[in-house]
């Protein structure tokens, strides 16, 4: 799949820069575009670190496990596969945590957190799992509790309500989550009669 | 209300050391050994994220995405999208900085409190950058086979940007 799509982005975008004549727009994005992949990570290194770190304490404490506890309701719906007190479920758990506060910066490390412990419940490496496929449709439509950078533009935009997206934001975001959660279940019920 | 944001770190990251503490770890000999952990991953996902960058980028700069927006905009204004926020619409799942880029030119020109102005407001704080999030997790446990997470992320955006537009006609008329 991502092969597919992968090798078709690039392809019709180096045949339609030639027709358009923009091919050396696009051969300065390729380069350019290589450079920013590695100064993403950089900038991510360090905040990976830190939230592994503080993670790992979590986990010894404990703290993952009491806290997965709490939610463990609406968890067994959305992962039925994961064995309850997995340290998946804490990740998963503290990322969504992350995520609705906002902090980027941590819901990154954690979930790339999760995504290695649920790795270990993988029998099949290569291939995504159900619960992989649920967590990551839960990020592409996470919800935030207050969408700070939207309001700064707005703010800087000169807006009078910068915060009034806040409740259309919410309701978005809430349809997105209900919508992926709902197709996920589906495809992965398919899927598993196919087998 | 941004205070939230900013204590949210410290609160945190407090509680878990204190926690931590009180159950006797030892805190920053297994803060060392954790954080190691973060090193190898970010190295393992440069590769992936190198690939996707490059592909998004070839596809904006040839302008291939504006001639798929050129051909969904029937569809559009049978879905009643303001024609203006339907770029983002299809850039928004695949890149952040681009369609943040994007969201500033639409507010600055039609103005943040406009009708387009709050339904891009709305779509870009309502969904995140679905390609990159799919390459930096699957890439960081190299998961070649997604399966159909592209499918229900798709659709889940897909919703998100029709209920844009259906909430910001419920909330504000227009």
């Amino acid at each position: 799949m991502l092969n597919y799509i992968w090798f078709g982005m690039i392809v019709i975008g180096f045949a339609v820069g030639m027709m358009n004549g923009r091919i050396e727009e696009v051969s300065q994005a390729v380069i350019d575009s290589a450079s920013t992949a590695v100064e993403l990570c950089i900038g991510l290194l360090g905040v990976m670190c830190l939230w592994t770190g503080l993670m790992a304490v979590a986990e010894k404490s404990g703290l993952v496990k009491a806290l997965a506890k709490i939610v463990r309701p609406a968890l067994k719906f959305l992962f039925p596969d994961i064995p309850k007190d997995h340290p998946a479920l804490g990740a998963i758990v503290l990322n969504m945590v992350a995520n609705f506060f906002g902090l980027g910066n941590a819901a990154t490390p954690l979930g790339i957190k999760a995504m290695t412990e649920l790795q270990k419940l993988n029998p099949d490496k290569n291939t995504a799992t159900n619960a992989m496929s649920m967590f990551l449709v839960l990020n592409t439509a996470a919800i935030q509790l207050i969408p700070v950078t939207i309001i700064a533009v707005r703010t800087a935009a000169g807006s009078k309500g910068p915060a009034d997206i806040i409740g259309t934001i919410w309701m978005a975001s809430s349809c997105a989550t209900a919508a992926g959660i709902i197709t996920a279940k589906i495809l992965a019920v398919g899927k598993r009669r196919l087998r | 209300m941004k205070s939230i944001s900013a204590y949210a770190i410290p609160v945190i990251i407090l509680v878990v050391l204190i926690a931590g503490m009180y159950k006797g770890v030892k805190v920053y000999d297994i803060f060392i050994e954790g954080a190691k952990e973060g090193l190898t991953t970010v190295i393992r996902i440069l590769p992936s994220l190198v690939g996707l960058l490059v592909a998004v980028s070839v596809f904006r700069a040839s302008g291939a995405l504006d001639l798929i927006i050129y051909a969904f905009k029937p569809l559009a204004t049978a879905l009643s999208i303001p024609p203006d926020a339907l770029p983002l619409a299809f850039l928004r799942p695949i890149s952040g900085s681009a369609s943040l880029a994007m969201v500033s030119d639409i507010i600055k020109t039609h103005g943040p409190d406009s009708f387009v102005g709050r339904v891009v407001s709305t779509m870009m704080g309502s969904t995140e950058t679905i390609f990159y999030t799919l390459t930096v997790y699957f890439g960081a446990v190299g998961i070649k086979n997604i399966r159909y997470t592209l499918a229900a992320a798709l659709i889940a955006d897909f919703a998100s940007v029709i209920a844009s537009v259906w909430a910001c006609r419920l909330f504000f008329g227009g």
